[in-house]
This record gives C-alpha cells, sequence and structure tokens, in this order.
C-alpha cells in the first residue's frame, strides 16, 4: 500500500529547511482512483451539456445553473473536441476531514498552475536530502512533463496533418503574467515551443506558428491563456494576448486546445454541490472522494440558515479563483459579515457557502521553530489516452499563523509532498 | 528529445535577440566615444573641443532638438543617463535586457546573468558632480560589461541559429556606426592629404582610432605616423581588425549565410546584398575611393547597410503571410 508524507518548503521565503515529515494513511490509491472517477465524470458532463443536455432534460443539474454560469460558452455548443475530452490538465484541491480521509474541496478545470512548484520543491529536496529518498522509497514525479507531453499528443485534431511530426506548442500571455516562470519551465521540459499570441497566426483556418524559416503549422495548443482572452474576434474584443480567428480554426477542427473553451462551467463553485449527483448519474458509482458539505444560496432554506450563521460559514464567490471574493466567517468582522450578507441578498447564485473546515495542519519550519500551518493538497490529473496522475502533487501552506488561505498569491507557501512506494 | 522537428526558431525570438545585441553594441558604441572625447577635450582649445562634441552627439544619433546650447555636461547627461534619450546608454542598456527578458529561455542563465548585472550596475550609478570626475571609470565598465556578455554568450550560447542573430546585430550596428564615425571625419576634413597628420588635426585622428578601439592595432600595421588616407584604409578596408567596417560586413554575411542555410532559404535577399557590400570592400582601394570622395562612399556603405537590416526583417521576422506557406 502506499503512503503519503509530505515536507514542507517555504516558498515566499525560499527557506528551503524541510524539518519534519508526517505519516499520512496509505490513501493514495484512493486518491488516484477517486480523481480519475471525478474527471471521467466532469469530462462527460461537459460533453453532454455542449451537445443534447440529458442531464438538464432528465432534472438532475438545473437548466439555469448552467446557463447563468459566466464561463459557460454558446459558441461550443455542438462542437466536438478531439477525443471528447474536454479537461486534460486538471488540479483539483483536497483536504482533510476531521476523521482523516480526503474530501475534493474544489476542482481547477480551466488552466490550473502551479506544478512547477511541485517539480522545484522535489529538485531543492532531492538536493538537500539525497540519503531520505533512498531510505524511504520516495515514488518520483520528474517524469510529469513527458506525461503531459504524451497527453497533448494524444490529443491530435481530426483534420491534423500527417505529413509532419504534430506540432504542439504552448501558449503563454506573455512575461507580464505571475506564471510565465511555470510556462518556461513547463516549455522548456517538453521541448516545445513557447509562443505568444502575436507569434501564432490563423489562415484559411488553420493554425500557424511565424518562424524565421517560415509558416510552420500548429497542431496542439496547451493554452495558458483564459477562455476570454484567447481569440478576440469571439471574445473579448479587447485582447492583445489572442490570435484572431483561432476559435474558427478550432471549430474547424484544424487545431486542439487543451484544455478545451468553456470548462470553466463544470469548476463554477455552486456546480461543484453537484459533482456527486453528476458522478453517479454518468457512471452509476458512487463518488470515491467525498464533497465538503456545500449550500447553495439559490436555494432559499440554505440562504436562510446561511445568513444566520455567517460567523461560522465560508462564504465564496463562484467563479472566483486565487481565494479572492471569500468571506472566512469565524475571521471576519461584523462589517465585512454585512457586506457580504447584502451581496448574498443581491445575488444569490453568485455565492456558496461551507462550513468552515479545519483544513489539517502540518509542521513548518518558521523564524528558527517549527510551528504548525494549515495546508491542503493539490495532484494534478492528465487525461488523454487514459487518465494519470503522477504521485505526488503540490502542498500549498497558508504561512499566516491561523490563516486558512493557501493561495500562493495571498502569502501562501508550498511543500513537497511524497508518496511512499508500496 | 525535440518534438518540433529541427531548427525551428519563432520569429519573435529572433527579432529579440538581433535587437538585444544592436542594443547592447549600441550602448558600448556610445560609452567609447564618450570616454575618448571626454579625455580628448583636455587636450583641445575650447573652440575645437566644444565642436567636436556636436559632431560626437551627431555620431550618436541623438533626437534632441537643442543640441547648440548645451554644454558640455548636459550633453554628457543627455548621451549617458537620458531615458529620454533611446540613444544614451541607459536606455540602450535597458532595451537590450528588456530584449533578452523575454526570451530567457532561449539563452545561457549565464548570459542573463550577465547583462542583468550591467543593467543593474549602471542603474545604481547616480549622475552627480562626483560622477562627472570618475567618468572614465564608468564608460569603462559599460564597454567591459559587453564584452564581458560577448565572451559568455560565445561560449555558453550554442552556436545555433540564434546565436547567429546576435552576431548579425552586433555587426551590423557596427558597420553602420563606424562607417558613420568615419562619415563624420571626412565631411569636416574633406581633402586629407597623404601626410603626417600634426597637432590639432593629428588630435581628430587619434580620436577617429581610439573611438574605434582602433589605435594600438593601427600602430602595429603602420608605426604611430598618423596618415588620413592609412587611417581611412584601416578601419575601412581592413579584413582582420573587429571594428573595421570590411571585417563587419564579413560577418554579417557569414551569420547571413549561416542563418540561410539552417532556415534553407539560401538565395534570399539578405544574403545577396550582404553578399554584394562585402564584394564591393573587398575589391576597393582607398585611393580611389578618397578620388570619388570618402564621404559618398561611407554614406552608400551606410544605405546598403539600411538595406540589409530591412532585408532581414522583412525576410525573416515580419514577412507577409501568402509568401512563406512551408508545410
Amino acid at each position: 500500500m502506499a503512503n503519503l508524507r509530505d515536507l514542507q518548503l517555504n516558498h515566499g521565503t525560499m527557506d528551503m529547511n524541510p524539518d519534519y515529515t508526517r505519516a499520512i494513511p496509505d490513501e493514495w490509491r484512493k486518491v488516484e482512483r477517486g480523481l480519475t472517477q471525478r474527471i471521467t465524470a466532469l469530462n462527460l458532463f461537459l460533453g453532454d451539456i455542449y451537445h443534447q443536455g440529458r442531464i438538464l432534460a432528465d432534472g438532475i443539474v438545473p437548466k439555469e445553473l448552467v446557463y447563468s454560469c459566466r464561463h459557460y460558452r454558446r459558441e461550443m455548443r455542438d462542437l466536438s473536441v478531439a477525443r471528447g475530452i474536454y479537461v486534460s490538465v486538471c488540479g483539483s484541491d483536497l483536504v482533510r476531514l476531521p476523521d482523516g480521509s480526503f474530501a475534493v474541496l474544489e476542482d481547477n478545470l480551466r488552466v490550473p498552475s502551479g506544478v512547477s512548484y511541485m517539480l522545484a520543491n522535489r529538485k531543492v529536496l532531492k538536493r538537500v536530502f539525497p540519503t531520505l529518498f533512498g531510505d524511504y522509497g520516495v515514488s518520483p514525479i520528474d517524469h510529469y512533463p513527458q506525461t503531459l507531453l504524451a497527453t497533448l499528443r494524444s490529443l491530435l485534431p481530426a483534420n491534423s496533418s500527417y505529413r509532419h511530426e504534430p506540432n504542439i506548442v504552448l501558449l503563454t500571455p506573455g512575461v507580464f503574467n505571475s506564471a510565465y516562470f511555470e510556462h518556461t519551465f513547463l516549455a522548456q521540459q517538453m521541448g516545445i515551443e513557447l509562443v505568444e499570441g502575436r507569434d501564432l497566426l490563423v489562415h484559411n483556418n488553420v493554425v500557424y506558428m511565424r518562424t524565421t524559416a517560415g509558416l510552420r503549422r500548429v497542431d496542439v495548443i496547451y493554452r495558458r491563456v483564459d477562455d476570454d482572452f484567447l481569440d478576440p474576434l469571439c471574445f473579448r474584443r479587447d485582447s492583445s494576448l489572442g490570435v484572431p480567428g483561432l476559435f474558427n480554426a478550432y471549430r474547424a477542427g484544424n487545431v486542439t486546445l487543451a484544455n478545451a473553451i468553456g470548462t470553466g462551467v463544470a469548476d463554477d463553485k455552486a456546480m461543484y454541490a453537484y459533482v456527486p449527483a453528476i458522478i453517479k448519474y454518468y457512471l452509476g458509482e458512487d463518488p470515491i472522494l467525498e464533497n465538503v458539505h456545500t449550500y447553495l444560496l439559490t436555494n432559499e432554506s440554505h440562504r436562510n440558515y446561511v445568513l444566520e450563521h455567517l460567523d461560522e460559514l465560508v462564504v465564496k464567490a463562484v467563479g472566483e479563483s486565487g481565494g479572492y471574493g471569500m468571506l472566512i466567517g469565524p475571521h471576519s468582522t461584523a462589517a465585512e459579515r454585512e457586506v457580504f450578507r447584502q451581496r448574498i441578498v443581491a445575488e444569490p447564485r453568485n455565492y456558496i457557502a461551507q462550513p468552515t473546515l479545519s483544513l489539517s495542519r502540518a509542521p513548518c519550519f518558521l523564524d528558527g521553530e517549527v510551528q504548525a500551518r494549515h495546508v491542503d493538497l493539490r495532484p494534478y490529473i492528465l487525461y488523454g489516452e487514459n487518465v494519470t496522475l503522477v504521485p505526488g502533487g503540490l502542498t500549498r501552506v497558508a504561512l499566516r499563523r491561523g490563516s486558512l488561505v493557501v493561495n500562493s498569491s495571498q502569502g501562501g507557501g508550498s511543500k513537497d509532498t511524497w508518496v511512499l512506494r508500496a | 528529445m525535440k518534438s518540433t522537428g529541427n531548427n525551428t526558431m519563432l520569429s519573435r525570438v529572433a527579432d529579440s535577440l538581433y535587437w538585444m545585441s544592436r542594443y547592447l553594441e549600441r550602448a558600448e558604441h556610445t560609452a567609447r566615444l564618450m570616454d575618448v572625447d571626454l579625455q580628448l577635450q583636455l587636450d583641445q582649445s575650447g573652440e575645437t573641443g566644444s565642436d567636436h562634441w556636436r559632431r560626437l552627439v551627431k555620431a550618436a544619433r541623438v533626437p534632441i532638438a537643442e543640441i547648440e546650447a548645451m554644454d558640455s555636461t548636459a550633453l554628457t547627461h543627455a548621451l549617458t543617463f537620458d531615458r529620454q534619450n533611446p540613444s544614451s546608454i541607459v536606455s540602450c542598456v535597458t532595451a537590450a535586457r528588456e530584449n533578452l527578458r523575454q526570451v530567457r529561455e532561449q539563452c545561457s542563465s549565464e548570459m542573463w546573468e550577465q547583462l542583468n548585472r550591467l543593467y543593474l550596475q549602471i542603474n545604481s550609478t547616480k549622475p552627480n558632480d562626483a560622477w562627472i570626475r570618475h567618468s572614465h571609470a564608468f564608460f569603462r565598465a559599460v564597454q567591459e560589461g559587453a564584452h564581458l556578455f560577448q565572451g559568455v554568450t560565445d561560449s555558453t550560447m550554442t552556436h545555433g541559429e540564434g546565436w547567429h542573430y546576435i552576431q548579425l546585430g552586433r555587426y551590423v550596428e557596427r558597420t553602420d556606426a563606424v562607417a558613420m564615425l568615419i562619415g563624420s571625419h571626412f565631411t569636416r576634413l574633406p581633402n586629407p592629404q597623404d601626410q603626417v597628420a600634426e597637432s590639432e588635426e593629428y588630435l581628430e585622428w587619434v580620436g577617429l582610432l581610439k573611438s574605434c578601439a582602433a589605435f594600438e592595432a593601427y600602430c602595429k600595421a603602420y608605426t604611430a605616423e598618423l596618415r588620413p588616407l592609412r587611417v581611412a584604409e584601416f578601419l575601412l578596408l581592413n579584413p582582420e581588425f573587429p571594428h573595421a567596417v570590411r571585417f563587419s560586413v564579413e560577418m554579417v554575411h557569414a551569420a547571413l549565410r549561416a542563418i540561410g542555410e539552417l532556415t534553407d532559404r539560401k538565395a534570399d535577399q539578405p544574403v545577396r546584398l550582404s553578399g554584394r557590400l562585402r564584394a564591393a570592400l573587398s575589391f576597393s582601394q582607398i585611393d580611389e575611393i578618397l578620388l570619388s570622395g570618402a564621404a559618398d562612399y561611407v554614406s552608400n556603405i551606410r544605405s546598403q547597410c539600411a538595406q540589409i537590416h530591412s532585408a532581414i526583417h522583412q525576410v525573416y521576422f515580419d514577412y507577409l503571410v501568402d509568401t512563406a506557406m512551408v508545410s
């Protein structure tokens, strides 16, 4: 049986002292099966709502929830994607429930980031503690870029040109993006070209990149640019990061985008509450990993309960990420609660509430001593020919004492995570 | 394991490397000019000195309207620290760094560290009175920083297509800058005699040689006897000295041929243009050049150099879609 251990590495301070390892019960295999089940079901769900919409007709998921979602893309209706896979790169956030089991806190189905930290943490720790790795039998994760490349290769578009090697590129918003480092790192590790929107052009519905030797056809784009900015002719017109005409080329089946457009509808925080039902509907199975209990504020009784218990709950805006647009009840002031009360009453569809989890804590070496900090775990799931998880993930740490916000944009750190060989 | 086939270089990346290199060469050139001229001024009478300054500013392509009214301190500042002036040393080093930053994954870490170090060093310098007294050290540091970058580049970067764009940028810039400098000297002294230059005029020719880092090399070739004709010959037609126009054009041509091979565009315009200029310089004689007017000759070189530059842009960086379908 596999075992899970984690070590710490504080990113913000680049303090490389891994001070402590902690055994977590052997449940990696369960995590693997659970997340595989989840990504499979969510992909079927996306295929369904952008085609026949059976799940909506059957009343399992309310229509209005889908159609009112900011990330729902009408443009994707009846468009077939390669292999029927919408989400090929996913990062799901796991937390520990009080009984010690893992539950899914949220899915990131758009452009999840952080995988380079996972790889960098491991690289640093191997340098610092070479002997530990041999002694414990830690499963390697270094093959992530290779697996990602294989995943992207498996997603060739319908009209791929067979005359040459498939040309796979990574599309970045550019040097000013906070994840630019990760983009260059992954492109380098995979040996593919790192392109910006201005390097690409569309001619007769085919995507090309400008090289010094002329235009080269592009087959698969691992895009790290949000839907909104991908194509100024189709989405936001003020976008200078995108490629005019890209969507038409996509529609014509001449290029694959990974992840597909419009996947955000499935990681909407209100949709999250329906994921167990979605799994049941498409796979006929019970979810292997639990959800965190979620109050939908469009439901009147839920809403009344939440408004009465704002000081105990966590309220989240459905379309936000990065730890923004959140109210953490126990840590909030009366004024902050009042602001959220008004927002919830005005736009109930935009918020959900969850019980404040006592996120599990891990020891961290901070300011010269070992202290407890809250953590969560983000494993990365790849879906191409089959579903693959590299055995590990990014353990995110809330570096401020008592804080429950682990997002790196808000002062979070990260730790290496070890999955021990069986 | 390269999945995208062999030798793919994005036009944007090539463009950035090319300009990075041009800007750094420009910074180095300006620093050397300033260094030499500040030294030269000490030996010159006031009037000749200030006249010299104006020529220098012109050679450094400063788009400043009120040059006539500026004294040497203001001019030094304009050429060194003025961020409004795109040709100032600070602006050029900043632009070079910005270009490299955009394509960091294409260069070695050592290259990035060296250029970044130079940038930080220059930006931490305060242009006050004390600085003026020690400006020599500053200008030396800029030149050394650029030389070091070149050395680091040559020994840590794969000499593939990207490296050739760096070469190309450096030598296109140098061809133009040296040609312009020679031109401005010959415009002022239109009919130099083939005799030993004396006093004030002697200083002018020393200044020209030093501005091209060529004084010692010249002396080795011709002894310290400075004859304008020989100076012109050395700076224009010497095939072995790295700041001579002919040498620079040879390098431009070599880089373009290598790039032509790598991109499978051997017969394209840039190679043809640089080959023509190279042939002209290889078979020219200095007395013929002076007879027909040196100023015209160098301005012709400069316009050919500009043509090469725009051909590079049109063929490799910014081509029309219809002309460039590969596969």
